[in-house]
């Protein structure tokens, strides 16, 4: 077999047993990897909560992993969101992909759970229990000085997952989070605390010339791209390098959304951070972009942090120091915290109250939250039901209970809908309209227009549900397409495909995510924005104006887009049309 | 949706691809959740099939005019005789579009097939379905139908420059058939040398920001109007008072209010991230040239001109398949040096380049791409220097063509 490896590990926790599924080719041409396998087997246990013991833990890598096809180093992660309560997904990075599938495994699906807190080791096709009762409690950082995991791969929780952190992320070879749905905390319930992987297979290729030529058509097409490649983009500054781009465009969640403009970004944009630090370039296995980027200070190696959390740990939360947001973002990595919902919910907290941080104040909480202490144990719940116990359920600003990452919907309408619409709660990834709202690729769309916007953020999210079950990483799209990765799919695994065919499984893949979450009871009403949007302008200036998102636009661009979706008007997928799409209805 | 239909119709006719009236009036379709087309067509039936069988929301339909027309039947019937492709000999269409699928037929199942995987289909003369005669493109959008409209301009740019750089080759290989003699004397009428007289620009010293935008929006209009540039839209750029302000990526030269991004040369702001892709190069060039203007097209017979290699010389040259960033050979057009260098700043990337060749000489020709621009103080001396090298080109690709005819 080409690609993929053929075999996927079901482990039993409870039992303390795995066992190998070997899904022909066709299964595996269908789901592909990815996001496309961990919905297959949520869907299986779709209704049940997301802490009950059958439920699934999902770790996937897809047929491109393993090869020279550009950015296919990351693996995906997917459980049901204990945060949400919706499909839980997040892409992550580092080198676990590759390792798991140089092991013999297309992926694993975890299942059960231990009683005592154990590590799992996977060496090609060998799997260990490890009892891990002495590291539990540890930070990240300290796990990776006691396992030393060397050429493996490790993917870790810190504290904030045990003390039940309802957005605990999951850590990968230190630098690299799934930070978003609460993922961490899956695996704490499962009593995982970490999970070190290694392998010597090689990925199978149908056709290296063909593979060749369509890794150099998508470098090409990179290099090409100056959000990419060029002086001012990812390889060179990381993805903080938009932080000046939402400052000007006006569009910088400030003060939890109740402005757009941040007086003192110009100081603390990722030139700032290139003077302080001097980042280096690091990235997933394999890619030439390595948009990640390693500081240091004092001798000390440091994370830098991304664009959402250096935007979300100064204008959100009224913070101007960047050094407070290198510390924060280093806290929130070794204890294992989504920067963008603790950021979030802070700053809803400072909302409601009206107190503002000190860098004292801020990271003792950070500190609370993590272990569960006094108010730390409200925030952990994440902003929706820490407003709501404080009785200001408007000041969490979520879609769906996930908080917002950085880019103000009111500065770009096709993000508007594509927060109020994602399968997962508010994520800019599902749809990424920020590529032609803000980077003009592949060709720029008015911001401020709902204009052909629904069938565009359709398209767009088959689009990157494809892309995170092949795998590759969402930034390349800003350059080249699935016109380029349909080649790379053809030459590694020698099946025919198209951009539209791998469109028209992207579609399958999404719109099975769409079943999970009306099994869940989510319908039209979840599908919107915190009313603020609609109410408050930003903050325009002369040139720019920032109106209210208008409702009945917003409810209009919606309901087409139901339409185009092939949903009802209520948000609620259609027997015909999932069977359309070759997907089960029966348990709906 | 209509007013994008609309707008990017009236863009085919403008730029001179389509014609507002008879059947190389472009047919553009734009899909929300209704389906909407600029205008009536006996096509849309087939098209609306077109529709259904893509997860697309834009599709354009042009049979262009001349010379186009003739230009990509021609391509378009020999392809068909080989591999059912056209390989386009510029490098910003092989970087894009890869190659161009013809198929012999208005048949939406094929039509289909291709565009599942491209970007466009051109079909064929002759077999067009009933009244729609003459040679046709197709174009698909997911997200506007700009991408349509960028497809078919750079097909139509390809093919005009496919056809006169394998003409002089063909010449110079004594292959040259028929069909291909007699095309060249058919199209020869359209070709003609750039002949306006010579625009008026604000005068520099520009006494604000607000004037250096103005002058930019100038210059890239002119750029358009003198018909420089195709396809892949060009860019240009200003420095002033430290800062570059440059056209953004995928920006249109006749638009380019509110497209303009300011670039400090500090490096204090990372805005430009959305700036072309030749930022740095243009970044590199002021500062090692000290000019304030830059301009960059794609006149054709300036790309046509810098491909034209002896083929006695090609065979034994090391690099003859990667010409476009390994040329090793010191090359002019008059005194325009031609250089290698790919789009962007990788490491075979024009931005290593550009900057020395225009230290050198006040304009540079970048191997099947396109020609760069400077001017010390204004866009007037930049632009006299593009319609100059450009019009000395188109001269002495005729007067080789000539040449190898009579000899
Ligand atoms: S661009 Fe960044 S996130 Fe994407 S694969 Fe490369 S290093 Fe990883
Ligand atoms: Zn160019």
């Amino acid at each position: 077999m080409y690609g993929w490896t053929g075999n996927i590990l079901h482990i039993d926790l409870t039992k303390k047993s795995s066992r190998v599924e070997s899904p022909g080719l066709n299964v595996l041409n269908r789901y592909v990897g990815g996001k496309g396998f961990g919905g297959k087997f949520l869907r299986q246990c779709a209704t049940l909560p997301w802490d009950h013991p059958d439920m699934v833990i999902c770790i996937f890598t897809g047929p491109l992993t393993g090869t020279i096809s550009p950015t296919s180093g990351r693996a995906h992660i997917l459980s049901k969101s204990p945060l949400t309560g919706l499909v839980g997904d997040s892409s992550v990075g580092g080198k676990l992909a590759t390792r798991l599938k140089r092991a013999g495994w297309d992926g694993i699906v975890i299942k059960g759970e231990s009683r005592t807190p154990l590590g799992i080791t996977i060496k090609d096709d060998s799997i260990e229990f490890k009892d891990a009762r002495g590291l539990w409690g540890l930070d990240i950082n300290a796990v990776h000085e006691k396992i030393r995991p060397g050429t493996s791969s490790i993917l870790a929780i810190g504290p904030a997952a045990e003390n039940g952190v309802r957005f605990a992320s999951i850590t990968v070879d230190r630098h690299f989070a799934a930070g978003r749905s609460g993922l961490g905390l899956c695996l704490a319930r499962k009593k995982i605390k970490y999970i070190l992987v290694d392998g010597t297979g090689r990925t199978k290729i149908k056709d290296h010339e063909k593979l060749k030529q369509a890794r150099e058509d998508i470098l090409r097409l990179t290099a090409a791209s100056p959000a990419l490649m060029g002086q001012f983009g990812f390889t060179c500054l990381g993805t903080g390098a938009v932080y000046d781009l939402m400052d000007n465009r006006r569009m910088m969640p400030t003060d939890n959304f109740r402005r757009t403009f941040f007086e003192h970004a110009p100081g603390l944009n990722a030139a700032a951070y290139a003077k302080t630090y001097a980042p280096k370039k690091h990235g997933c296995l394999g890619c030439h972009i390595l948009c990640k980027k390693i500081g240091k200070k004092n001798g000390k190696k440091i994370t830098m942090p991304e664009f959402e959390t250096m935007s979300h740990f100064t204008a959100l939360i009224g913070c101007m120091d960047t050094d407070l947001v290198i510390k924060a973002n280093e806290r929130c990595n070794h204890f294992g915290m989504d920067t963008i919902s603790v950021a979030s919910t802070l700053a809803c907290r400072r909302e409601i109250t009206g107190i503002d941080y000190t860098k004292e104040s801020l990271l003792s909480l950070l500190n609370d939250i993590a272990f569960g202490r006094g108010e730390g144990k409200d925030l952990a719940l994440g902003a929706k039901l820490y407003a709501e116990k404080m009785g200001k359920p408007e000041a969490a600003m979520a879609v769906k209970g996930l908080e917002l990452p950085a880019y103000d919907p009111r500065g770009a309408l096709g993000m508007a809908l594509g927060y109020a619409l994602s399968t997962r709660g508010g994520c800019h990834l599902r749809a990424y309209p920020i590529s032609h709202e803000i980077f003009r690729k592949p060709v720029a769309t008015n911001r401020f227009s709902f204009s052909g916007k629904a069938r565009i953020i359709k398209i767009a999210e088959d689009l990157n549900t494809v892309v995170d079950s092949l795998i590759a990483c969402k930034f390349t799209f800003f350059a080249a397409g699935l016109e380029e990765y349909a080649m790379a799919y053809e030459a590694v695994t020698g099946i025919e495909t198209s951009a539209q065919d791998l469109l028209l499984k992207g579609e399958r893949i999404y719109y099975n995510e769409r079943i999970i979450n009306a099994l869940n009871n989510f319908d039209a009403r979840d599908d919107d924005l915190p009313d603020r949007f609609f109410t408050k302008p930003g903050s325009g200036t002369n040139n720019i104006n920032i109106p209210p998102v208008n409702r009945d636009a917003f409810l209009s661009a919606r309901k087409k887009y139901y339409s185009i979706r092939g949903l009802t008007t209520n948000g609620l997928p259609e027997k015909d049309k999932a069977e359309s799409l070759g997907l089960i209805w029966n348990n709906l | 949706m209509e007013q994008l239909v609309n707008k990017y119709a009236r863009k085919l006719v403008q730029t001179k691809l389509g014609s507002d009236s008879g059947p190389s009036q472009p047919l553009v379709g734009g899909l929300d959740d209704k389906l909407v087309w600029n205008r009536n067509a006996d096509e849309i039936k087939l098209l609306e099939d077109v529709f259904k069988g893509l997860n697309i929301n834009s599709l354009i339909f042009l049979r262009p005019v001349e010379p186009y027309g003739s230009l990509i039947g021609f391509l378009a019937e020999n392809a068909l005789k080989s591999n059912g492709l056209i390989q386009p000999e510029d490098c910003e269409t092989r970087t894009f579009l890869h190659d161009l699928p013809v198929i012999n037929k208005f048949d939406p199942d094929r039509i289909i097939r291709v565009l599942k995987k491209r970007k466009s289909v051109i079909i064929a003369p002759g077999n067009t379905n009933g009244s729609s005669q003459g040679p046709a493109i197709l174009a698909h959008g997911t997200v506007s139908p700009e991408q349509g409209f960028v497809t078919i301009s750079s097909v139509c740019f390809a093919g005009f420059i496919k056809f006169f750089t394998d003409y002089l080759k063909a010449l110079r290989e004594k292959t040259a058939t028929a069909a291909a003699h007699d095309l060249f004397d058919k199209i020869l009428p359209y070709v003609k040398p750039i002949q306006k007289t010579l625009p008026e620009f604000t005068p520099s010293p520009f006494p604000d920001e607000e004037t250096v935008y103005l002058a930019i929006i100038e210059a890239g209009k002119k750029v358009i109007e003198y018909e420089l540039v195709d396809s892949y839209f060009g860019n240009v750029s200003y420095f002033w008072n430290k800062t570059l302000y440059i056209s953004q990526t995928g920006s249109s030269l006749d638009e380019l209010s509110g497209c303009i991004d300011p670039v400090p040369v500090d490096g204090s702001t990372s805005a430009g991230l959305t700036a072309s892709s030749e930022l740095t190069a243009h970044l590199a060039t002021v500062l090692r040239t000290g000019c304030k203007a830059i301009l960059h097209g794609h006149p054709k017979f300036s790309v046509i001109l810098s491909m034209d290699c002896d083929p006695g010389r090609k065979a034994f040259c090391h690099f003859k398949e990667q010409c476009h960033i390994k040329c090793p050979e010191k090359r002019f057009a008059g005194a325009t040096p031609i250089i290698p260098g790919e789009v962007g700043t990788g490491p075979t990337g024009l931005c290593q380049t550009l900057p020395l060749a225009l230290s050198r000489a006040d304009s540079a020709i970048v191997y099947g791409h396109g020609l760069f621009t400077i001017g010390k103080e204004n866009f007037f001396d930049a632009f006299c220097t593009m319609l100059e090298v450009e019009n000395f080109s188109r001269d002495s690709y005729f007067k080789k063509v000539l040449y190898l005819k009579k000899n």
